[in-house]
């Protein structure tokens, strides 16, 4: 694994963000939504263990974070997807243009 | 001549990029959550190229294991079979993947204009053991705090889940 240079780990995440992005913006369905953003988060997490391992060897910080960023993002998963049955059973609709009932 | 391991990365981060581009583009809901599922996958088996083996248990568990299943449940829940999204408008797409070409362009200028200097010997990551130790210490560099913090954090998400689904449905549509 030494022989792979870190540039090309942060080439990967730096495309997996940007995939996750343009699902972001692309997606209208709250479930595909909310796929993109875990691709965001994988990416982050990628970084993390990439910067970890390569110069900063000897202090696993970076791996803490990637360990609580995995499980807000598991907490944050459940609650995005009550609120997004909830708003099926109200609207019978998940498409975010559909749910504009807060809209000014 | 490259490295199997070499090999191995460059296979694996191709399987990352690829599912997860063809997740976020695929029409199909179902099958764009299983190339997700692909995705997350792929990196899990990075994380085990590069040592971390906890780690990459870890994002299989939760991601494979917890999230991606929690997805297709939600999916079964909301979709009717065979229903194919409704494409994005041309001028949405233009302009999302303006935003991302451009940025990761930015990006790829930057990582290449940057000189990383390392500090101290490659080395696999932390212990099973260490990571115990580490994660409950109330010293420097403990984490004891974050860790109690997240556990709050779950329990109140989990009583926001429950919270949200005992809800009374009032139709107003």
């Amino acid at each position: 694994m030494n022989e792979i240079p870190l540039s090309h780990i942060l080439c990967v995440s730096t495309g997996l963000f940007f995939i996750g992005i343009y699902g972001f913006l692309t997606r209208r369905n709250l479930i595909t939504i909310l796929m993109s953003v875990e691709l965001i988060l994988n990416s982050v997490n990628l970084n993390f263990i990439a910067f970890n391992k390569y110069l900063y060897p000897d202090k696993p910080d970076g791996f803490f974070f990637s360990v609580f960023i995995i499980a807000i993002a598991a907490a944050e998963a459940a609650v995005a997807i009550a609120i997004i049955i909830h708003l099926y059973r109200h609207y019978r609709s998940i498409d975010v243009e559909d749910a504009d009932t807060m809209r000014f | 001549m490259m490295h199997p391991g070499q090999v191995m990365f460059y296979v694996l981060s191709a399987l990352v990029l690829v599912s997860g581009l063809l997740s976020v583009i695929s029409r199909k809901i179902f099958r764009s959550a299983i190339f997700l599922l692909f995705s997350l996958t792929g990196i899990a088996g990075i994380y085990f190229q590069m040592q971390y083996e906890f780690l990459a248990a870890v994002q299989i568990i939760v991601y494979v294991g917890g999230i991606v299943v929690l997805i297709i449940f939600s999916i079964f829940l909301t979709q009717q079979t065979g229903t194919v999204l409704p494409a994005a408008t041309l001028n949405r797409k233009l302009f999302a993947v303006l935003a991302s070409a451009l940025g990761f362009g930015f990006m790829i200028f930057q990582l290449n204009n940057h000189v990383f200097t390392s500090s101290g010997k490659n080395s696999p990551g932390p212990e099973v053991s260490e990571i115990g130790r580490q994660m409950l210490n109330v010293n420097e560099s403990g984490y004891a705090l974050p860790f109690e913090v997240v556990s709050i954090l779950l329990l109140a998400a989990m009583i926001g889940c429950i919270v949200i689904a005992l809800k009374e449905i009032r139709t107003e549509k």
